[in-house]
């Protein structure tokens, strides 16, 4: 199943923006969509292993900051060339103002 | 993008390298510095293209169009019928005159491996060109422990296209490291002994190098253009949907140069991966039927170490520039025009960290924006805060979500 892991503080992260957690050995990126809903992520970008926390946000989209690819952050599908490849996505929660994930 | 958008007729890609298309970036770095030598970088697998019925002829270059009989010979003979062609022949490197016979250049995959097969430990490099070519495989030569000296006749390094706080940061960056750098110097002459190169520069300067790597610059591939009689300016030339004066013939990428809406339409010609491959996909499109106009912006980046520099729209196109400092020594400098009107940004910082504000600065260049330099110059104004703002005129223009 997976357990779930203290991620950040809620306020940590803007609307429509991302933050990278690192943890275990593994990066993640964790968004604030605009309606202010939280989603998780793998942190590093399927073409080149970009860390997608620098990246721009952009309605539902992250863009990797370097090739510009794209991935819907809420399905992690991959939207088009350079970047074919999903990122994996996990599950989030909020719990007393801190956002949790859970990783396999 | 031609089979993404729909088209399953014929597409056939015709190159004169023999090998499979691949990513140009890595061979001044990571090809350089990786421990051992790797396969060019593909840009889709054989496997890839294969599925998407795209027929390669690769190896075997172009050599006449004909326009008439809507064909192109290639160098075996063999013919290739078009409806619709596109020309993305690249650029080529600028060769120096008089230069020694066993200096090299660095376009392609196989030049990568004579560059990489000459440069042993402990070597000493000449590197001429302070561009990007040189200083890129100036970091690269000395994270292999090599001794680099780079000769760059401008007054400073980078001149053509980065500004000049970035340039200096990265010459900083450089020396530190423990590159020479000597500007303002050209190369009066350069002959070759049987153990080195010998090179004197234009300010008495004598350089006795194992290797001399050159890169002052690329020419646009355009003989094939030419003969068939093609406009040429700067390049290929083509309109602002990539067409070239035959309605059938299209061109993308560092070949040809193309009218800017944002510049009021003056022609650039931009040389960086990202505009090759949006031109690449944009003409794609084009040669459907769709008439999109080209409205990207020129954006490049550069690596040097583990900082990378970003420069967004023409930063030559201003008469003020303002900075914002950010953390861990990385700025912006934004660059606006006469009238207010942001018309460029540039940065530099450890990995991709001003890439993300280099990014909404392009988008408030596209909407034309006018932001004000003391919001631009405070860290603490955002600048999707300053975006947004534009929005609120022009809603049209919003990303989609």
């Amino acid at each position: 199943m997976g357990e779930w892991i203290e991620a950040c503080n809620a306020a940590d992260i803007d609307t429509e923006d991302v933050i990278r957690f690192d943890h275990d050995g593994r990066t993640f990126a964790i968004y604030c969509s605009p309606a202010g809903e939280y989603f998780a992520t793998d942190g590093l970008c399927t073409h080149e292993q970009v860390h997608l926390a620098d990246g721009l946000v952009i309605g539902g989209i992250i863009e990797c900051p370097r090739h510009n690819g794209r991935f819907n952050y809420r399905t992690a599908e991959a939207t088009g060339a350079p970047v074919c490849i999903n990122l994996g996505t996990y599950p989030v929660k909020i719990e007393a103002g801190k956002i949790l994930i859970r990783v396999a | 993008m031609l089979r993404e958008a729909g088209y399953s007729g014929p597409v056939i890609l015709v190159g004169a390298e023999a090998h499979l298309p691949y990513e140009r970036p890595p061979l001044s770095k990571e090809m350089i510095t990786a421990a051992t030598v790797q396969d060019p970088k593909t840009i889709a697998a054989r496997e890839r293209l294969a599925t998407a019925t795209i027929d390669l002829m690769i190896g075997n270059p172009a050599v006449r169009i004909d326009r008439q009989e809507k064909m192109v010979e290639l160098a075996g003979g063999t013919t290739v019928p078009y409806e619709k062609l596109l020309l993305a022949t690249g650029a080529a490197p600028r060769r120096l005159p008089r230069a020694s016979a066993s200096a090299l250049y660095l376009r392609t995959f196989d030049d990568a491996l004579a560059v990489r097969s000459r440069l042993l430990a402990g070597c000493k490099v000449a590197i001429i060109g302070g561009g990007f070519i040189g200083l890129e495989l100036a970091a690269s030569a000395r994270m292999r422990q090599a001794e680099v000296v780079v000769i760059e006749p401008m007054p400073r390094i980078l001149m053509r296209s980065v500004p000049a706080e970035i340039a200096a940061s990265v010459e900083a960056r450089h020396k530190a490291e423990g590159v020479d750098i000597l500007c303002g110097q050209g190369i009066a002459d350069m002959g070759e002994s049987s153990s080195s190169i010998l090179i004197h520069t234009t300010q008495g300067r004598q350089i006795d190098a194992d290797l001399c790597v050159i890169g002052i610059g690329a020419i646009p591939v355009t003989e094939l253009a030419q003969a068939a009689g093609l406009a040429i300016d700067n390049g290929i030339a083509v309109d602002e949907f990539l067409r070239t004066s035959d309605a059938d013939i299209f061109a993308a990428g560092d070949c040809c140069s193309a009218p800017h809406g944002i510049y009021d339409g003056r022609r650039i010609r931009i040389e960086s991966w990202r505009s090759a491959r949006e031109q690449g996909a944009l003409a794609a499109l084009n040669m459907l039927g769709r008439n999109q106009m080209c409205v990207a912006l020129p954006w490049f980046w550069s690596d040097q170490y583990d900082s990378t520099l970003y420069v967004a729209g023409l930063p030559e196109e201003a008469s003020l520039t303002v900075r914002r400092k950010l953390a861990d020594g990385a700025f912006l400098l934004f660059h606006l025009a006469e009238s207010g009107r942001l018309v460029a940004a540039s940065g530099i910082g450890p990995g991709n960290a001003v890439a993300r504000d280099i990014r909404l600065a392009e988008m408030l260049i596209a909407k034309r924006a006018k932001p004000t330099p003391s919001a631009l110059m405070a860290a603490e104004v955002k600048l999707k805060a300053l975006l947004a703002a534009c929005r609120w005129r022009d809603p049209e223009l919003r990303p989609e979500a």
